[in-house]
């Protein structure tokens, strides 16, 4: 019985060294393996399910990211034109960088994946910018600027 | 019909990738690297149940260990310390889109908020490069000229201005100018295509008829080499296409990933009579060209040896095989050879987005090819490339109308995905180049926009002048955003006897690069750099210098540059502006010779006869339509350079959307 624990124990620690090797190779460790942890799907997941996963938290945070924007109309009426631009830049990652990158992944050709993955940081950064210096979103950009980089570590191995 | 797991090899069968996260059994071949890839074979039940008891109990370990980070990252993503200019995997160098210059974005503060209008947008839709009405397009597919028309087929994407649900465009031609769009040729409606009608080749047999091979990304996503052909070989426009009933007709040889076996040739002959063709792929990082025989296009023979493969390079994709003359600058039916014949070995890498080819021997006894220069193989960083800036996927064909091969590319975005979806497209075809090899230096293509392109030209200018040191002068042709330019430069000898003998002018050439230390441009040198800035503003606060920079060698040889700035092209901060270009071979006695087409939101520059070549996609805020200008500058410290060029105004060839009037007009002409 000691025997099967120990087989059984060292098993599972590469098992979960699959998140942590992949997790290792991108710029931020622990953003990623607490993302990968969260997700039930992670400790049973090749490289190609791990980069769909991290694509589904984009999707999370962009969308709680609109919600946020679309608080703001009310709350800071001032804010008008950068918040529809961001509104715009957000919508985007939902409805094109996200499907674009779960199609590609899906298919075996990843650079559109990670095209579509660097975009996510691309409109977060634009939409922040879009504040000058005075952004209410800076922490929620600063997040999909992380999670966008780590995506595309990821995304990167399959190529 | 037949189902698509019977034709599967063994490794493919077993995978599952509509269900990412079903575990996949260890492959068809051992892998001594570690790959987190490879899943470990299966145990048995209890030791896998067991297992997972014990996973769950390790990963709430690490949970725990972690402490409230992982809670947060779940739910509420809070900002972390880290920068996003720390080192990444595989990152650094390989790619145009390099985080730090996105995230540190220019401005900030003190600059006003910059936001995209329609004015702006619509603007950046080109007049005379190839480009559907709307939506996403990528690879160019099957090119080749059929009783009178020359034929373009396209990935595109009917449904949205980003990459996805692939299908194949059509459009005719005359003259691979002035094009008509003609209904999809091919959509995604078998099992072995509707995950994506990919990338192909057309062959033009003797009789004639066209055979058409491409890539099908299955039901099950497994890529696939399909056949299909006109269904009716009397229309010219081949409006409709027949895939054949016994497609797929070749699946993923063992050894080689499902998807990792894309984008078929053109078929060339072999000694035997038979029909040869190559296909991309890799083993682990080694990317490689496997090679198969066919008489009927039906049925293949695998050859056991590639065409080539070249490690550490990553995925071909879109590979092209082709022969060239050594002694004449025509073209080359794909089965031609012979002595005074070389082949290129061309190939599209997933890597890096570069592609790269190289010049060197096939032998067909044996359907191998090797490199005439092994340290600059196909691929290697140091390869040589058909174009500088952003251009992939580029495709040859045989030209037998003219005698010529034509190059086509794709020439993607360079803003944000955002600006695409509100414009309502992406992407363009470069101009079809004609390509040969460069029979003075023997190593390396030339490539030049096909002549027909002439046929846009309007009113031109012609000017001769002389441009002393550090200055910048505007060059008066009226509108600036659809433009042909012809120059020629010559350093004054004084000016060049003075560098030559100038000791405190340091050898610089063997660690120049254009795109290096970020200066492009503006640096300023003891001979340039030179050249022209398309798409500026009165004040130059947005432009797009094209120059010479010319570096001293450290057996004080000069080694001459060629590149295309486009850190100021535009002021939006969202959109990637890189500085491309390469060395340009000049030989004894010629003079500087550039030329550059200006169309909007691309730039296509070619150096020294088409020697280097670059394309540049630019999106300006205030330099479009009457504003945007052209000026000359020398930014040399004292020498002196002149510049004897011409400009022509250059018209839309008017793509017209599909109609028989629109066909019959082209007709006419």
């Amino acid at each position: 019985m000691k025997l099967i624990v120990m087989v059984m124990t060292m098993m599972m620690i590469s098992e979960g060294s699959m998140i942590d090797q992949t997790c290792k190779q991108t710029p931020d460790f622990k953003l990623c393996v607490s993302l990968l942890n969260s997700d039930p799907r992670g400790s049973s997941a090749d490289t190609s399910g791990l980069a769909l996963i991290l694509i589904d938290k984009i999707k999370v945070l962009a969308t709680k990211t609109l919600t946020e924007i679309n608080g703001l109309y009310k709350k800071r009426p001032e804010l008008k034109q950068a918040l529809d631009q961001c509104s715009r830049r957000y919508k985007t990652i939902l409805n094109a960088d996200v499907p674009e990158a779960i199609e590609a992944i899906s298919k075996g050709v990843p650079k559109f994946g990670e095209d579509g993955v660097m975009d996510a940081g691309v409109e977060a950064s634009a939409c922040e910018e879009g504040f000058q210096g005075k952004s209410p979103l800076t922490s929620l950009t600063k997040s999909m600027q992380n999670i966008s980089s780590v995506t595309r570590a990821v995304v990167r191995m399959l190529l | 019909m037949a189902s698509s797991d019977a034709l599967l090899p063994i490794s493919a069968r077993e995978e599952e990738p509509s269900c990412p996260y079903t575990k996949l059994p260890d492959g068809s071949r051992s892998d001594p690297e570690t790959h987190p890839r490879r899943r470990r074979p299966y145990k048995g039940l209890l030791a896998v149940s067991f297992g997972l008891l014990l996973i769950a109990f390790y990963v709430a370990l690490i949970a725990t260990q972690d402490g409230s980070r992982s809670n947060e990252a779940a739910n509420a993503i809070d900002e972390t310390e880290k920068t996003t200019s720390s080192s990444r995997a595989r990152l650094a160098g390989v790619s145009e889109k390099s985080n730090d210059g996105l995230w540190k974005l220019s401005g900030g503060r003190n600059t006003p908020a910059f936001e995209w209008n329609n004015s702006m947008l619509s603007w950046q839709r080109t007049a005379f490069h190839f480009q559907p009405e709307e939506n996403w397009m990528n690879d160019p597919n099957g090119p080749l000229f059929y009783k009178g028309w020359y034929h373009f087929f396209y990935q595109y994407n009917p449904n949205a201005a980003v990459w996805g649900d692939i299908v194949w465009g059509h459009a005719v031609s005359r003259d691979l100018i002035h094009w008509v769009h003609l209904p999809l040729a091919m959509v995604a409606d078998q099992w072995y295509d509707s995950n994506g009608v990919w990338t192909g080749s057309a062959t033009i047999l003797p009789d004639g008829s066209i055979v058409m091979l491409y890539t099908g990304s299955t039901d099950k996503a497994v890529q696939v080499q399909n056949l299909a052909y006109p269904e009716d070989l009397n229309d010219p426009l081949l409006l409709k296409w027949v895939k054949f009933p016994g497609n797929p007709v070749l699946v993923p040889p063992p050894g080689i990933l499902p998807k990792d076996f894309r984008d078929p040739t053109t078929a060339w002959k072999t000694p035997e009579g038979k029909w040869r063709i190559t296909i991309g792929s890799k083993i682990n990082k080694t990317g490689i060209s496997l090679v198969y025989d066919t008489t009927d296009f039906k049925t293949y023979e695998k050859l056991d040896t590639l065409l080539h493969g070249v490690p550490n390079t990553g995925m071909w994709e879109c590979v092209d095989f082709y022969p060239v003359s050594k002694t004449a600058r025509k073209g080359l039916d794909t089965s031609v050879n012979g002595p005074d014949v070389k082949h290129i070995v061309k190939a599209s890498m997933d890597d890096t987005r570069f592609d790269h080819y190289a010049v060197g021997t096939y032998f067909e006894s044996n359907g191998t090819w090797i490199p005439d220069d092994p340290t600059i193989d196909v691929g290697m960083s140091s390869s040589l490339r058909y174009d500088y800036g952003k251009f992939y996927a580029s495709k040859t064909f045989y030209d037998q109308n003219k005698g010529r091969r034509i190059l086509w590319s794709w020439i993607g975005e360079s803003d944000s995905e955002a600006a695409d979806v509100q414009k309502g497209w992406s992407s363009l075809q470069g101009i079809p180049r004609t390509v040969a090899l460069d029979t003075k230096t023997g190593k390396n293509l030339v490539q030049s926009p096909v002549e027909e392109i002439k046929s846009l030209r309007l009113s031109s200018k012609k000017f001769d002048l002389e441009l002393s040191p550090g200055s910048v002068v505007p060059v008066d042709v009226g509108t600036a955003t659809q433009l042909d330019i012809e120059a020629e430069f010559e350093i004054k000898k004084e000016s060049l006897d003075k560098f030559f003998g100038d000791a405190s002018v340091v050898a610089e050439a063997e660690e120049f690069s254009c795109e290096k230390n970020g200066a492009g441009s503006t640096v300023r040198n003891a001979l340039g750099p030179f050249g022209f800035s398309v798409l500026a503003t009165e004040s130059l606060s947005e432009q797009t210098p094209v120059y010479f920079y010319i570096a001293k060698g450290k057996d004080s040889k000069l080694k001459t540059f060629f590149c295309t700035d486009t850190s100021r092209s535009s002021v939006a901060n969202d959109v990637i502006k890189p500085i491309y270009g390469s060395v340009v071979p000049v030989l004894k006695g010629e003079k500087l010779t550039m030329r550059i087409l200006v169309d909007h939101s691309i730039v296509e520059a070619f150096g020294q006869g088409g020697r280097t070549c670059i394309t540049s996609r630019v999106y300006p805020t205030t330099a479009i339509y009457g504003a945007a200008k052209l000026f000359l500058f020398n930014n040399a410290l004292d020498a002196t350079v002149t510049a004897s060029f011409k400009v022509w105004q250059m018209n839309s060839a008017f793509i017209h959307p599909y109609s028989e009037e629109a066909v019959r007009a082209l007709t006419r002409t």
